[in-house]
Order: structure tokens, then C-alpha cells, then sequence
């Protein structure tokens, strides 16, 4: 009756305590591994010498003055998006809608800067670029919140079918404006006047965008847990019952975070038309509205680790436009180096919150 | 008693959750036809101890013997097995299932409807259960529910069984049905372990009591030679004493007037029809009813957190003066001094966030006061640090997330916040709800030192024993009418058991 039976190999056993270095360990050996299976992956597909391709995908995001450039810029926009997404989401409001956000912003900016032009002094102009931009995104943000409120409706839907309202009005707007008449695009607004685009700061094209998400983030950062009104998002996100128990109107809430949520991917637009493209398409956001959903789910809604985790994607983003041309391969295989790296990421995750126990060690630590 | 003839042995069973240790080198014998009833104070580790008979958890270390022989438990499959069924405190039923649909689902054999409402018949008809296969769980009462949920175990072959808290929700009535059923079992020679906090009912259904205190084993003894004094000893680790203090009401003026108050819910169901009461200061107005009669209606309404049909709820003022309080948002009426404690079944689903700490939930009540778009944490802090003391709540810290606090800790965080509010009147709804005796005493005094200070106390219990004790008066609502306002101290508990459930109480349920 005292023999043993056999016990399963190992258990799983949840940890209720997180050190900061055992997470970051965890996070660094994740990264490592990953890099060991791209590599295995790269050898036993093409052949190449890994270490080889991980150069190239370093200097295609670092390996210039230009190069360092555009991927802080490219960081700086993914994180703004990643950030403008925070908020709402938050709230558990699942606002897929930051793409058709971004597109409204950037189409307001264009359209100021297309109409106004021979109208306003510059200045004005860029004064009507920025309110109508900011506006353009809240309107985005406030419909889906409103139907929400009233009635309840699955945000995720409505604003998801917002975006394709959005890219359908550029695609319009692009017609109306086309130049030259039939090219079917836009083309740079204002070449010569140079009307409606954003200043260049510290002689750079660059810092601009940079310097907004920055102070964005950390507006973000102090917004969400240091105000009355974060702290009433927290509330709601968590629990409309307990929010609307005491007396938090819940439907104000949800409506003005989500104008926040659409204003700030406004901004975005309007970064991404006034400053760095100077035209309008309808794939100007280039799904990074859906890659911010996922950087603000990695980083657990918090703005500030959002800075490190969109700066890993783009860099690995740029990396493999890099590798696609000095190896000939396809863009798609950076997105599998892509896929592996977050895999880790994402996976590790398991590995902070739980901690195996084998059956071994689990007699000896039975103390 | 010897070891060999146990249904069940639990040796050295230890299980922890990171740094909390749930249970430590437990054992325990489980024997067939006997109930025995498993207690301890809320956090003691009974729910997790049997979760690892049931394959839920797996124990870290120890061994489980089931009729002598060492089995390794590592799925709900396996203790399914093994013959071991548990009945949660929380159901798990598919709502758009029949009965006979839920019992047999997730068996692993060809579904055949027709056989498997024959043997639930069979079963039903042995037991004395009262079950109709083809019903949808949705058309259920909460007994049903229960009574599903022991059928569905009983289907699969248990005869070990396990009931967490069965009584929690039921009638006197239903829990004397369901007491019949259990020592029914008990003679065909099942094993029954019952996992209470009612003591009188330890009293009366079963045959030995095992105690468990802070995850340790301490003992287990015959009943009957035990009282409720000593097993509460036993639990708590020193003696307490277990009396309501009523004083008799000083000051009494009306405070909230409700006339006519009738409430349809949002799928324009009435759960409330022309109730008509007043609650008074200095006094306690118990309010007892089958979970689901207008209760939770009846404070919301008074909160302002629910839409009324018709009626009117008056707030009088010290000089007579009366002011309506339909149509003022929640916050105003909190504003005047109305304060709610409402423990819904899921604890947290209302007045408190559970992912928050301690203090950000002290928030909740006084975030938007004061200037300025900044919060300010201090006085939070520190009526975060207050509540802690005054109430003896077990935590690590005041940020603490409040889910990883034990039921009971919830409780006190949520009621310690509602009087620190210095309420006028305090609404409050299954404030001991699965506590277990230490606390409840603790939040009964608090509610009484309420009543002294001239609060409208309005008590919405589940524990008709305690209602009859604690209340001044009794107000019982039935299918969401009053059916009787009675003087707490004369009442008669099977009066009000029968008020509870005639009196037109069918309809409320439609």
C-alpha cells in the first residue's frame, strides 16, 4: 500500500511574485534563443550563414546616419499609434479602428493643406492641419464610442468597419485630387510652395515626430495612472458595474477616451501626411494600426515599455528590407525572423507568470 | 478508526501557491456512509484540499489513498474514475442545455438522450431527487441548479462526493430537501464530505467534523460531541464568543420612506411589485427572501442604480423634510449619506476592482472629490492602512491586488470602505456571504456599532438564523412583493420560511 505510484513528470505552479531581474532574464534568454532558431532556420533553408544575415539586418536599421534616422522615425510612429491604442484599450475597448483614425487625420491634413494653400498664410494653414487632423481621428474614435454607449454595439466590429470607410474616402479624395489628372494619385503637396509642411526641428526632418511620441508617451504614462480621469478608465476596464456603482458615468467615459484615442491617431495622420510623406494614399498607415494593437498587448498597456517593443519591431522591419535585397531573398522571410522573434516574446511570458515543477524536484523541495 | 477501510486517506497532502501555503502535511480519512463536515475559517485551504481529490490541483507533495490504494489524481478524468464527484459553489452548467443535455455532457460515449434521461430517472427516483431531464437550465430555480449539478455527479458513478458550500444559496426549506437526499446517499454507502459555514447545519447533517486552520490539520471529531462554541474554538484557535449584541433601537425616526416601489429589469421582467416600507435610524430592517426576489433591485433602486417603473423613494431629512431620490444619479444620492454594500455571488463583480490594490479601491469612493485633474493617494493610503487594522484583514500590503486576497479579506475591504464613508443609511446585501463564522461576527458588529450611531441599517441576509438575531425588524420579500413585515424578536423562523415561498412567490419567477 506504501509503494508509490507514479507521478506525472512535472506540474505547473503559478508564481505570485515577479523580481525585475528574473524578468528580464527571462525576456533576454527568450530574445537569445529566438536568434539561435532564426539562425538554425536561415542555415537549413538558404543555406546562408546566419551570422552573415543578422549583420545585414543590424546595418540595414543602424548602418547609416540616414538609416538610424528612419528607424527612430519609423519607432517613433509605430509607438504613437501603439500609445494612441493605450487608452481605449484599457477601458477593454477593443479599438481595432487606429488605421481608418490614422487615414481620417492624414486625409484632413492633406485636404487643409491642398485647400488652403493659396487661401492662408503657412502658418494658418498648419494651425487648420493640426485642429482638423486631431478632430478628423476623435470623429473616427467618437462614432464607434457613441454607438457603444447608446446601444451597446461590439466596438470591435464598428470600428473595424470604420477603417474600410476611411481608406474608402481617401481613395476618393485621391481622384478628386489627383495630380497630374489620371496618374491616380496624389504626388507631393505643395513641392514648390512647400505649404502645410511640418517644420523641420534642429535642422532635421526627422525630429519631429520623434520629440510628439515622445512627449505623447510620457503624457500617456501620466495620464493613465496619476489622473482622476485615468484612474476612471482603469475603473471601467476593469468593471462598468462597479464604475457605474460609484457613479462614474460610464458612457461619458467611453466616449471621451475614445475621442483621445481617435484625436492622437489623428495626430498620427497628421505626422505621417504634414512631415515625412507630404502626400496622402490609402495605404499610408501600412497596417501599423493593427502592429500598434499588438505592441500595446505585448508591453500589457503600459506606455513606457512600448518604446522598447516598437523600436524590436521596426528594427527588425528594416533589418529585413536589408537582407531582402543583399541576399535576394523574399520580404516575407524578415517576417518569419519576425514571427519567430515575438513567438519567443509572447511565449516567454509563460514562463514569468508559471514555473515548472519537475517531479524530482518536487519531492525535494516537499521540505 | 483505521486507515484501511477509509474511502479516501489523505497523507501529507501539501500544496502552495508561490510564498502562500494553502495546505501543509494534511491528513485526512473520508469513510463511507458518514458525512463529514470539513471546516475552517475563509483562506483555511478546504476548497483547495479538495480541488486536489477532484484532479483540480496536484498536490506538491503527500499521497492520496482511495479505498487503500495509492492513486495519482492528476485531472477531474481521473477522479471521475476513481468515483470522486464534487458539486462547486459556483455551477457549471450550460445555461441553453437541458438537464439530461449538461449531465451527460463531456462523457466520453455516444450520446443517447433517451438512456441517459432513463438512468437520471433511475437516480432521481432512488435519492428522492426532483428533477425534470428535459428542462433548460435558463428555467431553473438555483436549487434545480444544485440538484442538476449532483445528479450529473452521481451519473458518472461517484460515490465520494464532494459539496462545496451547497447550502449557501437555498431556501430552509430546500436545504432540509437536499439534507434528506444527503442522508439517503449516506445509507447506500456513499462517502460524503460537506464543505460549510452554517453551523447549526454542521449540527444537523453530519456525522463527524474535520477541522482545518490555516492550511494545517488539526483534528476531527465526532458531532455530537461537540458544540458550535468548540468547533468554532477549534477553527479559530481560541475561544470566541458567539453572540449578537441587539440593542434595542434608541432615536427611531424614518429615514427612507419606499411607497409603491414597483421595478422591471432590463429584459422587462418585474422583480419588484408595489413594495411599500420605511427603514428607520437607529435600526436595523433585515430583509430575507430567496436569493433573487427583488433584493438586489430593491437597493439599487434606493442607490439610484436602477431604473424604476413606478413608486417613489423618499429620503427624510433630521427635521422632517422629505426629499425624493428617483432620478438623481448615483452619486448625488451617495453624496446625502446613502451608502451600498452589495456582495454580488461573484464577490468582486461590483464595488470593488479587482485588479486594483487596497488603497486604489479605497479610491473608488472619493477619486472625483477635491480640485485639480490629479488623483490624490494619501487619504486613500491611508484609511487603506485604517480599514486593514480595524478589521483584521490578512493581506501582504495595501497594494495588494484585491483578487489575491481571500473571500472573506474582500468582504471586510468592501464593507470596511462603505462605513468608513460615514453613511446615513447603509444598504447592504449578503454581507457575509461565505464568510466563515470569525468574520461574519466581525461584520455583524460592525453593522451593529452602525445601528448605535443612528445609521438606517437595511440588511439584506441569506442566514435566516442570523437575520432573526441581528435584525430589528424583518421585512420578507417573495416573487419581489413584501409578504410580511415582522418584529425580529417574536418572529418565528418557519413563518418566515413560509413567507418566503408562498404568497404568489411562483410568479416572480416567470
Amino acid at each position: 500500500m506504501n509503494k508509490r505510484t507514479r507521478e506525472p513528470l512535472f506540474h505547473i505552479v503559478k508564481r505570485d511574485t515577479h523580481s525585475l531581474k528574473r524578468i528580464i532574464g527571462v525576456r533576454a534568454l527568450a530574445i537569445l534563443l529566438a536568434l539561435v532558431l532564426c539562425g538554425i532556420v536561415t542555415m537549413v533553408t538558404t543555406g546562408l550563414d546566419p551570422i552573415s544575415v543578422f549583420e545585414s539586418i543590424f546595418t540595414g536599421a543602424f548602418g547609416s546616419k540616414r538609416k538610424i534616422w528612419i528607424t527612430l522615425q519609423n519607432t517613433a510612429i509605430l509607438l504613437l499609434i501603439s500609445v494612441a491604442l493605450t487608452p481605449a484599450f484599457r477601458m477593454r475597448f477593443w479599438n481595432v479602428g487606429g488605421e481608418g483614425q490614422i487615414l481620417m487625420g492624414g486625409l484632413a491634413a492633406a485636404a487643409c493643406m491642398i485647400c488652403l494653400a493659396d487661401k492662408l498664410p503657412n502658418g494658418l494653414v498648419m494651425i487648420c492641419m493640426v485642429a482638423g487632423s486631431l478632430a478628423a481621428g476623435a470623429l473616427w474614435g467618437f462614432i464607434p464610442a457613441f454607438f457603444k454607449s447608446k446601444w451597446n454595439t461590439n466596438e470591435t466590429l464598428s470600428t473595424l468597419m470604420m477603417n474600410y470607410i476611411a481608406t474608402q474616402l481617401v481613395a476618393f479624395f485621391t481622384i478628386v485630387w489627383e495630380v497630374p489628372k489620371g496618374s491616380g494619385k496624389i504626388g507631393i503637396i505643395n513641392q514648390d510652395s512647400n505649404i502645410g509642411w511640418l517644420p523641420e526641428l534642429f535642422g532635421s526632418k526627422y525630429v519631429l515626430a520623434i520629440l510628439v511620441a515622445l512627449l505623447v508617451t510620457a503624457f500617456m504614462y501620466v495620464y493613465l495612472n496619476y489622473f482622476k480621469q485615468g484612474y476612471e478608465i482603469s475603473v471601467v476596464g476593469e468593471s462598468d458595474k462597479t464604475a457605474r456603482y460609484v457613479g462614474i458615468k460610464v458612457e461619458k467615459v467611453i466616449v471621451r477616451t475614445m475621442l483621445l484615442s481617435g484625436a492622437l491617431c489623428g495626430l498620427v495622420g497628421l505626422l505621417l501626411v504634414g512631415s515625412i510623406n507630404h502626400t496622402v494614399t490609402t495605404t499610408i498607415a501600412g497596417g501599423q494600426g493593427f502592429t500598434g494593437v499588438l505592441v500595446a498587448w505585448m508591453c500589457k498597456f503600459d506606455p513606457l515599455t512600448m518604446v522598447f517593443a516598437s523600436l524590436l519591431i521596426i528594427f527588425m522591419n528594416r533589418g529585413a528590407g536589408e537582407i531582402s535585397t543583399n541576399f535576394g531573398l523574399n520580404h516575407s522571410y524578415a517576417d518569419i525572423i519576425t514571427g519567430i522573434i515575438l513567438f519567443f516574446l509572447i511565449g516567454c511570458e509563460f514562463f514569468i507568470n508559471y514555473r515548472i515543477q519537475f517531479r524530482k524536484k518536487a519531492a525535494e523541495e516537499g521540505k | 478508526m483505521k486507515a484501511e477501510n477509509a474511502a479516501v486517506s489523505i497523507r501529507g497532502v501539501s500544496k502552495a501557491f508561490g510564498s502562500v501555503r494553502a495546505n501543509h502535511k494534511v491528513d485526512l480519512d473520508i469513510y463511507r456512509g458518514e458525512i463529514l463536515a470539513l471546516l475552517g475559517e475563509n483562506g483555511s485551504g478546504k476548497t483547495t484540499l479538495m480541488n486536489m481529490l477532484s484532479g483540480i490541483y496536484f498536490p506538491d507533495e503527500g499521497q492520496i489513498f482511495i479505498n487503500g490504494v495509492e492513486r495519482v489524481i492528476r485531472s477531474p478524468r481521473d477522479a471521475h474514475a476513481l468515483g470522486i464527484g464534487m458539486v462547486h459553489q459556483h455551477f457549471k452548467l450550460v445555461d441553453v442545455l437541458s438537464a439530461a443535455e449538461n449531465i451527460s455532457l463531456g462523457l466520453h460515449e455516444r450520446l443517447n438522450i433517451r438512456e441517459a434521461t432513463e438512468r437520471i430517472n433511475e437516480i432521481c427516483e432512488k435519492y428522492g431527487f426532483d428533477v425534470d431531464p428535459r428542462q433548460k437550465v435558463y428555467d431553473m430555480s438555483v436549487s434545480q441548479k444544485q440538484t442538476v449539478e449532483i445528479v450529473k455527479v452521481l451519473y458518472r458513478g461517484a460515490d465520494i462526493l464532494i459539496l462545496d458550500e451547497p447550502t449557501a444559496v437555498l431556501t430552509p426549506q430546500e436545504t432540509e430537501k437536499l439534507f434528506d437526499v444527503l442522508r439517503r446517499m449516506k445509507k447506500d454507502g456513499k462517502a460524503i464530505v460537506i464543505i460549510t459555514h452554517k453551523m447549526h447545519e454542521v449540527e444537523e447533517i453530519s456525522d463527524r467534523v474535520a477541522v482545518l486552520r490555516a492550511g494545517e490539520y488539526i483534528g476531527s471529531v465526532d458531532t455530537r460531541d461537540m458544540d458550535v462554541e468548540q468547533m468554532t474554538s477549534m477553527m479559530v484557535g481560541h475561544s470566541v464568543s458567539l453572540n449578537i449584541k441587539r440593542e434595542d433601537p434608541v432615536g427611531v425616526r424614518p429615514r427612507i420612506e419606499v411607497k409603491g416601489l414597483t421595478v422591471r429589469n432590463d429584459e422587462g421582467v418585474l422583480k419588484l411589485r408595489d413594495v411599500s416600507f420605511t427603514a428607520n435610524t437607529g435600526e436595523i430592517l433585515g430583509v430575507a427572501g430567496i436569493s433573487g426576489c427583488g433584493q438586489k433591485e430593491l437597493l439599487e433602486a434606493i442607490a439610484g442604480l436602477q431604473p424604476v417603473e413606478s413608486g417613489e423613494v423618499n429620503y427624510i431629512r433630521d427635521d422632517g423634510s422629505r426629499e425624493p431620490l428617483l432620478g438623481k444619479d448615483p452619486l448625488s444620492i451617495s453624496e446625502m449619506g446613502v451608502s451600498m454594500s452589495f456582495v454580488p455571488e461573484d464577490r468582486l463583480g461590483m464595488g470593488l476592482v479587482a485588479n486594483m490594490d487596497i488603497a486604489d479601491n479605497m479610491m473608488l469612493r472619493t477619486c472625483r472629490k477635491g480640485k485639480g485633474p490629479f488623483t490624490d493617494r494619501k487619504p486613500s493610503k491611508k484609511l487603506a492602512k485604517e480599514v486593514v487594522k480595524k478589521l483584521d484583514i490578512v493581506t501582504p500590503g495595501i497594494t495588494t491586488p484585491v483578487r489575491r486576497l481571500s473571500g472573506g479579506n474582500v468582504q471586510k475591504v468592501l464593507v470596511g470602505r462603505e462605513i468608513a464613508s460615514d453613511p446615513k443609511v447603509l444598504l447592504t446585501a449578503y454581507a457575509v456571504r461565505g464568510l466563515d463564522i470569525n468574520s461574519s461576527y466581525t461584520i455583524y458588529n460592525l453593522i451593529n456599532e452602525q445601528k448605535e450611531r443612528g445609521v438606517a441599517v437595511i440588511f439584506v441576509g441569506e442566514d435566516l438564523d442570523v437575520l432573526l438575531e441581528l435584525s430589528d425588524r424583518i421585512m420578507v420579500l417573495c416573487g419581489g412583493r413584501v409578504s410580511g413585515i415582522l418584529d425580529a424578536r417574536t418572529a418565528d423562523k418557519n413563518h418566515i420560511g413560509r413567507l418566503m415561498t408562498t404568497a404568489g412567490g411562483r410568479e416572480g419567477h416567470e
